[in-house]
C-alpha cells in the first residue's frame, strides 16, 4: 500500500480523517505500521538518492507486505507508506519529517539520503524519539552524535576510518613490493572531498608515501583533462580520486584516453554504481574505489537478484550503501518484532542491544555503531568485491597492478 | 601548454555552445529562458535513449533531436510566451514575466524527465578513444564536438550577418519598435528565434551527453554556466558569446594546469566581474539600450 501524498492532499486527507472519525480511531487496534519518510527525489540529491536509497525502501515494502506485513505479537500488520519529497534541502528534509510525525502521525520513520541531509534530521527525530538508522551518511562525527542521540544510529562509519583503510591497504601491498611509494590524490572540494583528503592527507605522510599530487578541483567542474594530465607526467604508483558520481565517471575515461594506468587506480563515490560497470565493462577490471560488498555470499547474490527484480528497469543496486540500507531495514523489523508492538523506545533499545540477521551478515552494534564496514572494493570480472578491511569475512586479496585499459 | 590550450578551447567551444542558444533567445526573443538547462538535459536523455536503445549515434540523433526541437520550441513560443509577449508594456515587464513563465517551464520538463527516466545518473560511450591532435592526445569525442561547435557557430554567424533574415534578427535584437517600421515583422521573427535557440540548445545536449554524466536535476548548472556567458560575451552577439565562451574555458584549463583546479571557479567569476566592471554591457553589448 503505498500512498503517494501531496501537501494539499495530505492536508486535506488530514482534515477529512479529523471530521469523521474524530478522535474514536486513536483507540482501536493497530491494523497497519504507518512507515513515513522524505527522500530527494527532485535537486541535486537525487542521482544518489534513486541509485542507493529509494529502490530499497521500496524493494522492502514490497517483501514485506506480500509476506503479510510485519508480525506484531501473533498477527501480521502491512506497511502503509507516507512520502514526500525532500527537494535535497535541509529545511524542507526537517519540514516533512515533522509534518510525518505531527500529521501523519507515522510509526516509523525511514531517514533520507546522504550526509547533510542525515546530519539535518538527527536533532528531530532525537527530540521525537523515532528510531533513526543512517544507512547514508558517512561523517567523523558518528561516534559523537551516536552518544548525544542514542536513537541514531550511524550505519556507514568514518571518513577517518576509510582513509586508514585505504593506506594500511596500500602500506600492505608496499610491503609486498607489488607497489612504490608516490602518491597523487585529488579530491572534490565539497564535504566528502574534503573529509576523505584530510583524513587521508596525514595518513599517507605517516605511511612514508610520498603525496606528489594534492590537488582539489570544485564540484561541477566539467573537464578533469588538466588533472589527469599532470597526474600522468608525475607517473605516480597510486591513483587516489575522493571524487562524486559525475566526476568519477570523467575522470576515468580521461585516464583512459590519456593511458594513465597506475598500478592503484582508486575513485570515490560512483566506482560502486552500476552504471560504472555498465559504462566502462572490461575497463573496470583492477578498478579500486569506495564501499565494495561480499560479492560471494548467498545472501549477497540473493539480494541481488530480488533488487533486480523488483526495480524499474532491472537496475543493480550499488555495491555500497545499497545493501547497509536494505540491512538497516531487515534491522528495523527484527527489532519491531521482537518488541511485538509499536513502542518506540523499546525498539531503539533492541537496536542498541540486539543482533541481527542482514543480508550483510550478522550484526551487531556497539554503541550505535557497526563493527565493520567495507572501506576499499575492486572491480574484479565484473562484480566489485570488498578486498578491504582484509579481516573482513569475503574478503577478496587485491588485484595489484591494475591490468592495462583497453579499447572499448 | 599545447594540451592545456586545446583542453581550454573544447572546454571553451563547449561553454560557447550551450550558450549560443540562450543569447538569441535572450537576445532577440527577449525570453530569460530559465528551463534553457533543462531543455539541454532533455535533448542529452533524447540521445541517451536513440544511442542505447535503437544504436542510433548521436550524429544521427542531431538530425532527429535537432528539428523537433526547433518545432517544440516554436510551438512553446508561440502557445505559452506570445500571450506575455502582447501582454507586458515594455521590455523589462516581458523580461520579468518570462522569467517565472520559463521558472515553471523548468518544473515541468524536470517532472516529465524525472518520471521517464528516474533520478539515476546517466552516462553513454560514444568515440571515447584517444586521438592524436597536433601532437597531444584527446578525446575523441570532445574534439568532434569542438569541430561541430565551430562549424554551427560559423554557420549561425554567417547567416545573421550576410542574409536578410539574419539581418532582420539582428534589428529585432536592436530595437524591436524600430524594426517593424521596416517592415519586419517581430512577432514571427522573435517565434523563429526562440525556435533556433532551441534547435541549438538541442544540438548542444546532444553532443554534450556524448561526454558528460547527467541527471534529470542537472539543469540547472548548464543554465548558470549559459547565462554568465551570455552576459559577458553581450546578450545578443553570437560574437561575443564565442569569446566569452573560449576566454572562460581557456583561463579554466590554463589555471588548472600552472596554478591550482581548485581556483577554477574563482577565476572564471574573477574574469566575470572584470569584464563586467570594465564593460557593464558584456564585452560586444552595446552601452545603450
Amino acid at each position: 500500500m503505498t500512498t503517494f501524498l501531496t501537501r494539499r492532499t495530505a492536508l486535506l486527507a488530514a482534515a477529512t480523517c479529523a471530521a469523521t472519525l474524530g478522535l474514536a480511531a486513536i483507540a482501536q487496534a493497530q491494523t497497519s505500521i504507518k512507515i513515513g519518510y522524505a527522500i530527494s527525489r527532485t535537486g541535486p540529491n537525487t542521482g544518489g538518492a534513486a541509485v542507493t536509497t529509494i529502490p530499497n525502501y521500496e524493494l522492502w515494502v514490497k517483501e514485506v507486505n506480500a509476506a503479510g506485513g510485519i508480525k506484531l505479537g501473533d498477527k501480521r500488520v502491512p506497511i502503509e507508506v507516507v512520502q514526500y519529497d525532500d527537494r535535497s534541502n535541509a529545511e524542507e528534509a526537517v519540514r516533512a519529517l515533522e509534518r510525518l510525525i505531527n500529521q501523519d502521525k507515522v510509526d516509523f520513520i525511514l531517514p533520507p539520503w546522504g550526509t547533510g541531509l542525515n546530519l539535518a534530521v538527527g536533532p528531530t527525530l532525537n527530540r521525537e524519539g523515532y528510531p533513526h538508522l543512517a544507512a547514508t551518511a558517512v561523517t567523523d562525527r558518528a561516534p559523537e552524535l551516536a552518544k548525544r542521540w542514542p536513537n541514531s544510529f550511524w550505519l556507514l562509519g568514518t571518513s577517518a576510518d576509510a582513509a586508514k583503510t585505504l593506506v594500511e591497504l596500500l602500506s600492505k601491498l608496499r610491503d609486498e613490493k607489488k607497489i612504490g611509494d608516490t602518491v597523487a590524490m585529488v579530491s572534490i572540494a565539497d564535504g566528502f572531498g574534503i573529509d576523505l583528503s584530510s583524513a587521508a592527507r596525514p595518513a599517507i605522510t605517516n605511511a612514508k608515501f610520498k603525496l606528489a599530487y594534492d590537488k582539489s578541483y570544485p564540484i561541477g567542474t566539467q573537464d578533469l583533462a588538466p588533472i589527469i594530465n599532470e597526474v600522468k607526467a608525475l607517473n605516480p604508483d597510486v591513483f587516489i580520486a575522493f571524487s562524486y558520481p559525475p566526476d568519477t565517471l570523467a575522470l576515468t575515461e580521461q585516464a583512459r584516453i590519456a593511458g594513465l594506468n597506475p598500478k592503484v587506480f582508486y575513485t570515490g563515490v560512483g566506482t560502486a554504481f552500476p552504471l560504472y560497470r555498465q559504462k566502462f565493462g572490461k575497463n573496470t577490471e583492477g578498478v579500486m574505489g569506495i564501499g565494495g560488498w561480499s560479492g560471494d555470499s548467498p545472501a549477497i547474490k540473493d539480494y541481488l537478484a530480488r533488487h533486480k527484480a523488483s526495480a524499474a528497469n532491472g537496475a543493480e543496486p550499488d555495491r555500497w550503501a545499497s545493501a547497509v540500507t536494505y540491512a538497516s531495514l531487515q534491522m528495523l523489523q527484527q527489532a519491531i518484532e521482537r518488541v511485538g508492538k509499536v513502542d518506540r523506545a523499546a525498539v531503539i533499545k533492541d537496536l542498541q542491544t540486539g543482533t541481527f540477521d542482514t543480508v550483510i551478515g550478522k550484526v551487531k552494534l556497539e554503541n550505535n555503531l557497526p563493527t565493520r564496514y567495507w572501506w576499499v572494493g575492486q572491480w574484479q570480472d565484473g562484480e566489485f568485491y570488498g578486498i578491504a578491511p582484509a579481516a573482513n569475512e569475503g574478503a577478496r586479496s587485491a588485484i595489484v597492478p591494475k591490468p592495462a585499459w583497453v579499447a572499448p | 601548454m599545447t594540451n592545456a590550450i586545446l583542453t581550454g578551447l573544447m572546454l571553451g567551444g563547449m561553454y560557447a555552445l550551450i550558450a549560443m542558444g540562450l543569447t538569441l533567445q535572450y537576445g532577440v526573443a527577449r525570453i530569460m529562458n530559465l528551463s534553457y538547462g533543462e531543455f539541454l538535459i532533455a535533448a542529452a536523455f533524447a540521445s541517451h535513449w536513440l544511442f542505447t536503445g535503437w544504436a542510433i549515434s548521436p550524429f544521427a540523433g542531431l538530425a532527429l533531436v535537432v528539428p523537433l526541437a526547433f518545432v517544440l520550441n516554436f510551438a512553446i513560443y508561440k502557445l505559452l510566451l506570445t500571450p506575455l509577449v502582447r501582454r507586458a508594456p515594455n521590455r523589462d515587464a516581458l523580461e520579468v514575466d518570462s522569467i517565472l513563465a520559463t521558472f515553471g517551464l523548468t518544473f515541468v520538463i524536470q517532472g516529465s524527465m524525472l518520471a521517464l527516466f528516474g533520478g539515476a545518473y546517466y552516462s553513454y560511450s560514444f568515440l571515447a578513444f584517444p586521438v592524436q591532435f597536433v601532437g597531444e592526445t584527446v578525446a575523441a569525442n570532445r574534439l568532434a564536438a569542438l569541430g561541430i561547435t565551430i562549424l554551427l557557430g560559423s554557420a549561425l554567424y554567417l547567416a545573421l550577418t550576410r542574409t536578410r533574415a539574419g539581418t532582420a534578427i539582428r534589428a529585432v535584437a536592436v530595437d524591436p519598435f524600430a524594426a517593424q517600421l521596416v517592415a519586419i515583422n517581430v512577432p514571427q521573427a522573435s517565434a523563429l528565434t526562440f525556435a533556433l535557440g532551441g534547435a541549438l540548445v538541442a544540438a548542444a545536449g546532444v553532443l554534450v551527453s556524448t561526454f558528460l554524466t547527467f541527471s534529470a536535476s542537472s539543469g540547472v548548472v548548464f543554465t548558470m554556466k549559459a547565462l554568465i556567458v551570455v552576459v559577458m560575451g553581450g546578450v545578443g552577439n553570437m560574437l561575443g558569446c564565442l569569446v566569452a565562451g573560449l576566454a572562460l574555458g581557456l583561463s579554466e584549463a590554463l589555471v588548472a594546469s600552472y596554478v591550482d583546479p581548485g581556483l577554477t571557479l574563482a577565476v572564471n567569476f574573477a574574469l566575470f566581474l572584470a569584464v563586467l566592471l570594465v564593460k557593464p554591457a558584456g564585452l560586444f553589448g552595446r552601452a545603450t539600450r
